[in-house]
C-alpha cells in the first residue's frame, strides 16, 4: 500500500485498501474557518437539531482566519457565529479572533490595517496554525472546509479539503465515505540549489502534470531528497496538491517531522500519541516521476492558471504593479527570511505587500536579528507594508477593503501565494503570477519579473 | 425527481475555477441563512471576466438565471473547497451542468447539497454551442439533443452519484437508506 492507503486502512479499521474501494474512515480532526464555519454550524444544526452536540468535542479545532481584518459586517457577525457555537459546543479548540468569550468582534478600520487588532488566542491562517498549535500528527485523518487543507499532508497524514454539508456530516458523527485515491509517486532526488525553494518544486511538478493532472489522485512526494527539506519547505509542497487537483499531497515519516510534532504537541497540551505509516515495497502507484532538486530553477506560473509556467529567466523582464508575500503557502517564517535575503540593504521598484501567516510569525521576525536590525526592519527599510495582522488577507481577495486586494483592473502581481485565476486577489481583470518568495522579492526590487540568483551572489 | 431538463445554455471554456463561479468577496453569505442563499445565487458566475463572457449568467439586478443548463470545457469547479459554488448555481435556478471534467472538490459538493447535476460529457460542446442555444437532457438516457441540429451526445452515466442527488443530498440520502437516524426535533 502508498502512505494514503495506509492512513486511510487504518482509519477505515481494515487491513489493507486498494484504490477505487469506497470505504468509511474516522475523522481524527475537524477543522473549519469562518468563511465556511458559519454554514457548516447551520448544516450540523439543520441535520442534526439544534441542541446536538458534535461527535468529539477535542477533535473540532476551528480557527477564523480568512475575513477578519475588514469592516464588513457579515465577516465580522461569522465570527460572532463561530463564538457562539465554540461557546454552546464547548470546544476547547477555538482559536478566537478577541479575548472576551462573550464579546463580539467588530474591525476598527480608524486604527489603520498595519498595527495588531487580535488578541492572545488568535492563531492566523488555519494551515499554518494547524501545525504550529499542535494539531496535525502522522498517520492521521483531517478533514478541513478550506481546499488547502492538504497542506498538513507534510506530516505524513491523509488531510484533504471538503465542503460544508460533507462537514456537517463529519461534525454530527466523526466519519465521511471516501473513495481511495490512486497514487502518483514523485520521487525527490538532489537537494535544492541556492535561490530555488520548495515553491519551485511544487510549481515544476504542477507544471508537468498540469492543472488538473492530479484530479481525484494522491500526490505522494519521497525519495532521499526529503531529507533536505524543512517540514516548512514540505508544507508549501503538500499545500499545492490542489493546484494540480489533487485529493491529497502526503510525505513520508522522518526525524524533522518526529522533532517538529512532538515539539508542538508538548508546547500546546495537544494529544502526543501518533503512529506514522510507511509505505509498503511493493506499493501500487498509477504514475512515477523523478523530480532532480539540483536541476531545478526559480520558476514562475503565469496567468490564469498555477499550470501555466515558465522559468523566472524566461519571463525576464515583463514589467509588474505589484508584488505580495504572504498566506499558508508562502507567509511562513522561512519565506519571510528568504524574502529578506534577498531585498536586505534594497529598495523595492513597485507596491509590496507582506502578511505573515501566523502572529507567532510576526513575533518570530520581529525578534530576530540579523546584525543591528531585526527581520521585520530589514523589510520595512526596503518599502515592503507589512501587517502584523496575520491571515488570509489578499491571497484570496476577500472584502474590497482587505488589506493588499487589488482593487484596480488591469494590476499584474507576482505573489507567494498558491492561486491565481481570474480575479482571485480582487478585480477579475487583475493578473496573478505565483512565484517562491526568492523570486517575489527579486522581482519587487527590479519592479519586473527577475530570476533572485542576480542578487543572491 | 427531475429527470429531463429542457432550455437554453450558458456556455463556459475550460478551468472555470470557484472564484469565478462565486467570488470570494461574497463569500460573506452564509448559505443556510435563507435570505443569504437567494444573494448568493444573483452573483453566480459573476467572476467570469466581461471581456470573454459579455453575457452574465444572472442579469444584473436579478436573483435567478435564465439558463438552468451550464455547458462547459474541462476541470469546472477548480480551485477552492467553498461549496457556495454549487449552491450560487442552483440557486440561481442551475439545475444541470454538463463538463468535460469536473474539479473533485465541486463534484463532491454538488452530490453533498443535491443543488445540481454534474454531468460529463463525451464531446467538447462548448466548442460547438453558443449562449443561448436550447438544449434536452434526458439523466434516464444519459444524453443531450441539441434542438436546433438534432444532434444526440451520449453523458457518462452518473452511477452510484445519481439517487444521492435525486434524495436531495448527502443527509437525505444517508436517511432514506437508513445510514443515519430521523433528525432529533428541532427546538
Amino acid at each position: 500500500m502508498t502512505l494514503t492507503e495506509k492512513v486511510l486502512a487504518r482509519a477505515a479499521g481494515k487491513a489493507s485498501v486498494q484504490a477505487g474501494d469506497n470505504v468509511w474512515v474516522n475523522a481524527d480532526v475537524l477543522m473549519t474557518h469562518d468563511v465556511c464555519g458559519p454554514g457548516t454550524i447551520g448544516v450540523f444544526k439543520r441535520e442534526f437539531g439544534a441542541n446536538a452536540k458534535v461527535w468529539n468535542p477535542d477533535g473540532v479545532v476551528i480557527i477564523p482566519d480568512h475575513y477578519i481584518f475588514t469592516a464588513d459586517s457579515l465577516s465580522n457577525r461569522n465570527v460572532d457565529i463561530l463564538r457562539e457555537f465554540a461557546r454552546d459546543q464547548g470546544l476547547k479548540y477555538f482559536y478566537d479572533v478577541i479575548d472576551d468569550p462573550n464579546g463580539t468582534w467588530k474591525f476598527d478600520a480608524a486604527k489603520g490595517s498595519f498595527a495588531r487588532q487580535f488578541g492572545a488566542r488568535y492563531a492566523g491562517v488555519c494551515h499554518a496554525a494547524l501545525p504550529e498549535k499542535g494539531h496535525t500528527r502522522p498517520g492521521e485523518v483531517l478533514f478541513g472546509t478550506d481546499s488547502h487543507t492538504c497542506m498538513a499532508g507534510a506530516f505524513n497524514q491523509f488531510a484533504t479539503g471538503i465542503g460544508n454539508t460533507d462537514a456537517g456530516f463529519v461534525m454530527g458523527t466523526g466519519k465521511l465515505l471516501l473513495k481511495v485515491p490512486e497514487t502518483m509517486r514523485f520521487r525527490l532526488e538532489g537537494r535544492l540549489q541556492p535561490g530555488v525553494m520548495a515553491k519551485d518544486v511544487i510549481l515544476h511538478v504542477i507544471g508537468e502534470i498540469g492543472f488538473d493532472g492530479a484530479t481525484y489522485r494522491a500526490m505522494q512526494f519521497d525519495g532521499p531528497g526529503v531529507a533536505g527539506l524543512s517540514m516548512d519547505d514540505r508544507m508549501t509542497i503538500a499545500n499545492m496538491a490542489i493546484e494540480a487537483g489533487g485529493k491529497n499531497g502526503i510525505f513520508p515519516f522522518d526525524a524533522r517531522t518526529a522533532e517538529y510534532v512532538e515539539a508542538r504537541t508538548r508546547l500546546n497540551g495537544t494529544r502526543q500519541a501518533y503512529e506514522p505509516v510507511e509505505a509498503d515495497a511493493d506499493q501500487k502507484c498509477c504514475y512515477e516521476r523523478v523530480v532532480d532538486l539540483d536541476k531545478l530553477e526559480p520558476l514562475v506560473a503565469c496567468h490564469p492558471d498555477p499550470g501555466q509556467r515558465k522559468t523566472a529567466k524566461e519571463l525576464g523582464g515583463m514589467k509588474l504593479d505589484r508584488a505580495y508575500v504572504g498566506s499558508c503557502t508562502g507567509g511562513k517564517a522561512s519565506d519571510f527570511v528568504e524574502f529578506a535575503r534577498v531585498v536586505r540593504g534594497r529598495k523595492v521598484a513597485i507596491d509590496t505587500f507582506g502578511v505573515p501567516a501566523t502572529p507567532t510569525i510576526v513575533r518570530e521576525l520581529q525578534t530576530t536579528w540579523w546584525g543591528d536590525q531585526t527581520i521585520w526592519q530589514i523589510l520595512q527599510d526596503a518599502g515592503v507594508r507589512l501587517t502584523e495582522n496575520a491571515g488570509c488577507a489578499a491571497c484570496l481577495g476577500g472584502p474590497v477593503d482587505t488589506f493588499g486586494r487589488m482593487n484596480e483592473a488591469g494590476l499584474k502581481c507576482i505573489s507567494a501565494t498558491n492561486r491565481n485565476f481570474p480575479g482571485r486577489m480582487g478585480s477579475k481583470e487583475s493578473e496573478v503570477y505565483l512565484a517562491s518568495p526568492a523570486t517575489v522579492a527579486a522581482s519587487a526590487l527590479a519592479g519586473k519579473v527577475t530570476d533572485p540568483r542576480e542578487y543572491l551572489s | 425527481m427531475q429527470s429531463v431538463f429542457t432550455g437554453a445554455v450558458y456556455v463556459v471554456r475550460d478551468n472555470i475555477d470557484t472564484d469565478q463561479i462565486i467570488p470570494a468577496q461574497f463569500l460573506n453569505l452564509v448559505p443556510t441563512i435563507a435570505e443569504e442563499y437567494e444573494r448568493l445565487g444573483s452573483h453566480a458566475l459573476c467572476g467570469l471576466p466581461d471581456a470573454l463572457y459579455p453575457t452574465r449568467y444572472v442579469a444584473e439586478g436579478q436573483l435567478d438565471s435564465t439558463f438552468p443548463i451550464i455547458v462547459a470545457g474541462r476541470n469546472f469547479g477548480c480551485g477552492s473547497s467553498r461549496e457556495h459554488a454549487p449552491i450560487a448555481l442552483g440557486s440561481a435556478g442551475c439545475g444541470v451542468v454538463l463538463a468535460e471534467s469536473f474539479a473533485r472538490i465541486f463534484f463532491r459538493n454538488c452530490i453533498a447539497t443535491g443543488e445540481l447535476y454534474p454531468c460529463e460529457l463525451t464531446a467538447r460542446l462548448c466548442e460547438e454551442l453558443k449562449t443561448g442555444d436550447e438544449v434536452t437532457v434526458d439523466l434516464d438516457a444519459a444524453t443531450v439533443t441539441v434542438k436546433a441540429s438534432g444532434r444526440v451526445v451520449p453523458l457518462k452515466p452518473l452511477g452510484d452519484v445519481r439517487p444521492v442527488i435525486d434524495a436531495g443530498g448527502l443527509f437525505d440520502y444517508a436517511r432514506e437508506s437508513g445510514m443515519i437516524d430521523q433528525p432529533a426535533a428541532t427546538a
